[in-house]
């Protein structure tokens, strides 16, 4: 079987891109490469996490991060542990703290946590000896879903320098788009990030990106774009008119991506609202790589895994 | 006859202007005056070499959860933990449950704080019933209950309408009517200071315009109504200059802020901890720098701790659950040092005069004075011992503290409360 490269790694936690240096997220990248090329033969036989426990505590409902995260742990061998608020202890008013040093207790090394509030994995990293992996802290950052849009980015474009991104939309309720922008302006990738001032946090600037608010005026500028769901569940009311108005403004739809560069890159971190940001004919037409980054999702959670807890003398 | 000499230390009482070396006379519950007195003969002597002897601190922005909340504070553990700061006098919100909006409750107070017997407790009255901010409470029986200032603690009475009504009728007892200053439309939800922080953290913000606003709506309030307004905890530069302008304009509008406004800010929140999860937040650098020059040119007259008390299991939580506050009265003395003394932007006078003088004038309790024949509450501080803050010793119950393990300088050594020398338990 084919050997996985040693990587320097120092890290026992995943919390955010921005903490992450170039060279760290080059590290996972290059792995997830490795992670991709694997044969269905090869793959059933990885036993890099082997009697190791990873437990997921997913405070926030998800579909395909949480089996992403399961699938990748199992094909490297882990044994995994499913938790959800309701129907457990949380649901009896144990404290979020409590729950996991109960759960840790158990004897687990890693524990993959999505929570409404910020921070909430960096409380669990302070407060716990197991690794701890952040799968979406509010509107803070989602770390491993920026790291496979810039894999799928390097994949398709074979770089990231002097490439163009657009995120488009919510940008102010979404943890994709911080993460999406501190790993992105790392590889000297020009980030625009795109919707109502209502949506576009003041400031935003500071970290390096370029604010419009006209999707039709940036769109021919970008070699990617990124559409962001609008997070229903975070906003507060009255942040735009309607959502009919919203996606003739922000949507993507076949009559729009005529202005767009004829190899655009169309990615949504998904779940999308179809017909809000993203017509079905756009989702599922020939610019859209959506599918390949639920694919590429799984390559970067086990190249996640593998270096928190999975390599030798480990 | 009880008679007290404290010798030798640095007599700083800014409501008489003095700042000397000299002894201070203290007969049963009553100062006698400073320097000497012939034909008295000292039944206890304390020497205060090397001290600053100072009228005893008024803490006006207190938060006792007694009745209601008795697992976060009581009565007797916030005056305790008064005593143990320093303080010898605690107005005390009327935030509890129930809430202080009657007579009654006026009176409880009293009586706990006398069973207690430590430091002075002086509630403050609800504005409205309830603090909903529909009908005013009964502010005439709370007056006969010894409330001292109207308040709906930490919610700002929304409507403008009933807020010229508190002003006028609380006007008819020459009470202030003690303001926190928000529009709450424009926090709802919200976690920290909106800005480049909550931008980089994305935590829902509280922009500092929600402050201004309310600062400004009030201020225009008293002006009309001619009544006393007082800001709690000011944490904006534009509030401050609201303040500052009202005040040129002949307004009776006074104003105060925290300690931790004085010298933190919103990048604390990186940290996650829910200790730096204030209301007001904490905001910028030129807001700090403002507010200490709002201090310093006294558009700020008063600095007081917002002491709010809650149990661990409380405030160890996530950013977006934790409640808002954090407990000061045992750090307000060497917080304000190190923020304001230390760095040289007020000197011990000035830094005193807010802590004792201008509450004391504020609510109209006449205290904060060493004048002869006022009650003999008095605070020696040792302005150079060190030593660090450790929140597991606190006399309060709760421990949300952003400052334990900080190494501070400046302390109480001793409090006199009517003449009772209480030594704080280290």
């Amino acid at each position: 079987m084919q050997s996985l490269p040693q990587m320097s790694w120092n890290r026992s936690h995943l919390l955010g891109l921005e903490d992450l240096g170039r060279d760290e997220i080059t590290a996972i990248l290059d792995l997830a490469e490795h992670f991709t090329q694997d044969t269905h033969e090869r793959r059933s036989k990885r036993t890099n996490l082997a009697g190791k426990v990873v437990v997921n505590l997913f405070f926030e409902p998800s579909t395909r991060t949480r089996m992403s995260f399961s699938l990748a742990a199992r094909r490297l061998g882990a044994d995994v542990l499913d938790f959800s608020p309701s129907g457990s202890s949380t649901s009896k008013g144990e404290s979020f703290i409590d729950t996991a040093k109960n759960i840790e207790a158990m004897g687990i090394d890693l524990v993959v946590v999505r929570h409404s509030a910020t921070g909430a994995p960096h409380l669990l990293a302070q407060h716990l000896c197991a690794g701890v992996i952040n799968a979406g802290d509010g509107a803070h950052e989602h770390p491993t879903q920026g790291l496979l849009d810039i894999f799928t980015i390097r994949q398709k474009r074979g770089r990231l320098e002097g490439l163009t991104v657009g995120l488009v939309g919510d940008i102010a309720h979404s943890r994709v788009a911080r993460s999406n922008i501190h790993g992105l302006t790392k590889f000297g990738a020009k980030v625009i990030v795109c919707g109502p001032p209502t949506l576009v946090p003041r400031g935003i600037e500071e970290l390096g990106v370029e604010v419009s608010h006209n999707l039709d005026a940036v769109l021919p500028r970008c070699d990617v774009i990124n559409m962001l769901r609008i997070q229903f569940e975070r906003q507060r009311n009255g942040l735009f008119p309607s959502i009919a108005e919203y996606a003739r403004l922000f949507g993507m739809d076949s009559n729009r991506l005529k202005k767009a560069r004829p190899d655009l890159l169309l990615l949504a971190p998904g779940p999308i609202n179809r017909g809000v940001e993203i017509t079905p004919e756009v989702a599922d037409g020939p610019h859209s790589a959506i599918l390949t980054q639920v694919t590429n999702g799984l390559a970067v959670r086990m190249a996640v895994l593998y270096l928190l807890c999975g390599q030798p003398g480990m | 006859m009880n008679i007290i000499c404290i010798t030798n230390g640095r007599i700083v009482d800014p409501s008489q202007n003095v700042d000397r070396v000299a002894d201070l006379w203290i007969r049963g519950e009553q100062i006698v005056g400073i320097g000497p007195q012939p034909g008295l003969v000292a039944s206890r002597t304390i020497d205060a070499a090397g001290m600053i002897v100072c009228p005893g601190l008024i803490d006006m922005h207190v938060h006792l959860r007694e009745p209601g909340r008795e697992e976060d504070e009581t009565i007797a553990t916030g005056s305790a933990a008064a005593i143990a700061g320093g303080i010898t006098s605690i107005a005390c919100m009327p935030n509890t449950d129930p809430p202080i909006d009657h007579q009654a409750a006026a009176e409880f107070v009293y009586l706990q704080a006398e069973r207690a017997g430590s430091a002075n407790v002086f509630p403050v009255g609800c504005v409205t019933m309830g603090r909903k901010g529909a009908e005013l409470a009964e502010i005439g029986g709370l007056v006969e209950g010894g409330a001292v200032a109207f308040s709906d603690a930490d919610v700002p009475v929304v409507s403008a309408e009933i807020m010229r009504r508190a002003l006028e009728y609380c006007r008819m007892f020459d009470r202030p009517v003690l303001s926190h200053a928000e529009d709450l439309e424009l926090t709802r939800g919200g976690i920290m200071h909106e800005g480049l922080e909550s931008m980089r953290l994305g935590l829902r913000g509280m922009p500092a315009a929600a402050e201004e606003v309310a600062v400004h709506r009030d201020i225009e309030l008293a002006r009309l109504t001619g009544a006393q307004l007082h800001l709690l905890h000011l944490s904006t530069a534009e509030g401050v200059e609201l303040v500052r302008r009202a005040k040129e304009r002949g307004v009776r509008v006074s104003a105060a802020t925290c300690p931790q406004y004085c010298f933190l800010t919103d990048r604390s929140l990186r940290s996650f901890d829910s200790n730096f999860k204030l209301n007001p937040p904490l905001r910028t650098e030129a807001d700090v720098r403002a507010i200490i020059n709002g201090l310093r040119d006294g558009t700020i007259d008063v600095l007081a701790s917002d002491h709010s008390p809650h149990a661990p299991e409380k405030k160890l939580r996530e950013l977006d659950q934790a409640p808002f506050g954090i407990v000061g009265l045992e750090t307000l003395l060497p917080i304000s040092v190190a923020a304001l003394v230390a760095p040289g932007h007020l000197s011990w006078p000035q830094l005193i005069e807010k802590l004792t003088v201008q509450p004391g004038r504020i609510l109209g309790i006449e205290r904060g004075t060493l004048a002869a024949g006022a009650d003999a509450d008095v605070t020696i501080i040792d302005p150079t011992v060190e030593w660090t803050i450790n929140v597991n010793a606190f006399a309060s119950k709760s421990r949300n503290s952003p400052f334990h393990n900080r190494r501070v300088r400046g302390r109480a050594h001793a409090v006199i409360v009517g003449g009772e020398v209480k030594t704080p338990q280290f």
